[in-house]
């Protein structure tokens, strides 16, 4: 394997690091229920970290298939802004590329593709292609470990697997919060989340927070503020 | 049908919508998703529901609010993050500490 690119060793790099995550989510879909092949066919299939992460949230939490649904949809939505940021860099796509490109349109793929310079539409494909496959590969792998892993050690939550669970979705959260207005975004989706809790079925509230979202973006940005990709 | 046969059906239907959405991107005319109220809303719906998932995951049980082992393991979190721990770290440190505290015997 030759990697005499920045773009390739980008690639390799977040591969690696991305894939690594793959053993938390394998042992968290199995702390919160699901069995080895369901665990695989999520990363296999789905393949977008915070869907697959939302998805095994609210069936953990007792939430019906059906809102699990809906709420690892709503997290996928910005994949399909990638592929209109990506055009310039990766259109025309023809036929099975175009099928391939679209399963493997994540942050990360986006992310190093959009690093490379701009003239450079050679190099943004490349570290498209490289990190979206890259990273497809050790995220699967990944995935059985950490399955194989938590089928292992028995009662998820005296491993304190639950507290691993928030301590993910945080982690994802906090790249994103470096604006004021997105962290107050943030607390109030939390709180009407909590606030819901009691009194809806598992998995709801966090629909319901969603509504916050809308109401966020819903009127233009003031001069200076920034807003979420 | 089972539960078991219920998840297999919402994993396919996930896995059905997210690759749809990601294809569609590839394919509409640029122009289409160029309003900026789409955009901007879809940038705070991933963040809204990570917070509220966050949120759920850390201080909920069964439907009921809970403040146990996992409050510190959510503090220790936030100071790796803080710190630009790498993900497999902070995911790791939140585990041992709620797994330290409740083999100590607290809940």
């Amino acid at each position: 394997m030759r990697l005499n690119s920045p773009a390739r060793q980008q690639a390799v790099s977040v591969a690696i690091a991305t894939g690594a995550y793959g053993v938390s989510f394998g042992a968290l879909s199995i702390a919160a229920g699901l069995d080895v092949w369901q665990t695989m066919a999520l990363s296999l299939l789905v393949f977008t970290g915070g869907s697959q992460f939302a998805f095994i949230g609210v069936i953990g939490a007792g939430g019906a298939p059906l809102a699990a649904i809906v709420t690892s949809t709503f997290l996928g939505v910005r994949n399909g802004f990638y592929g209109v940021a990506l055009a310039p860099v990766m259109r025309p796509l023809a036929g099975a590329r175009r099928v391939w490109a679209a399963q493997v349109t994540i942050d990360e793929s986006t992310a190093v593709a959009l690093a490379q310079p701009a003239d450079d539409v050679a190099a943004r494909r490349q570290g498209f292609w490289w990190t979206g496959v890259g990273v497809f590969i050790t995220w699967n792998l990944f995935t059985i470990v950490g399955a194989a892993l938590g089928t292992a050690i028995g009662d998820p939550s005296r491993w304190g697997l639950d507290a691993a669970a928030a301590a993910a979705f945080l982690a994802l959260l906090w790249p994103r919060l470096a604006a004021r207005h997105t962290q107050l975004v943030a607390l109030v989706s939390a709180l009407v989340a909590l606030a819901l809790t009691p009194v809806l079925p598992a998995g709801m509230p966090i629909l319901a927070a969603a509504v916050v979202a809308v109401i966020a973006g819903w009127r233009a940005p003031r001069a200076g503020e920034r807003v979420p990709e | 049908m089972s539960h078991h046969t219920w998840i297999w059906i919402a994993i396919l239907a996930s896995a059905a919508l997210a690759w749809g959405i990601k294809y569609a991107g590839h394919s509409v005319p640029e122009h289409w998703l160029a309003n900026p109220r789409v955009h901007r809303i879809a940038g705070y719906i991933t963040v809204s529901m990570l917070a509220a998932l966050f949120a759920v995951q850390a201080f909920t049980t069964r439907g009921a609010l809970v403040l146990d082992s996992r409050v510190a393991a959510v503090g220790v979190a936030v100071v790796l993050l803080w710190r630009r721990a790498p993900f497999w770290l902070v995911v790791l440190a939140a585990a041992l500490t709620a797994a330290l505290l409740r083999w100590a015997g607290l809940p």
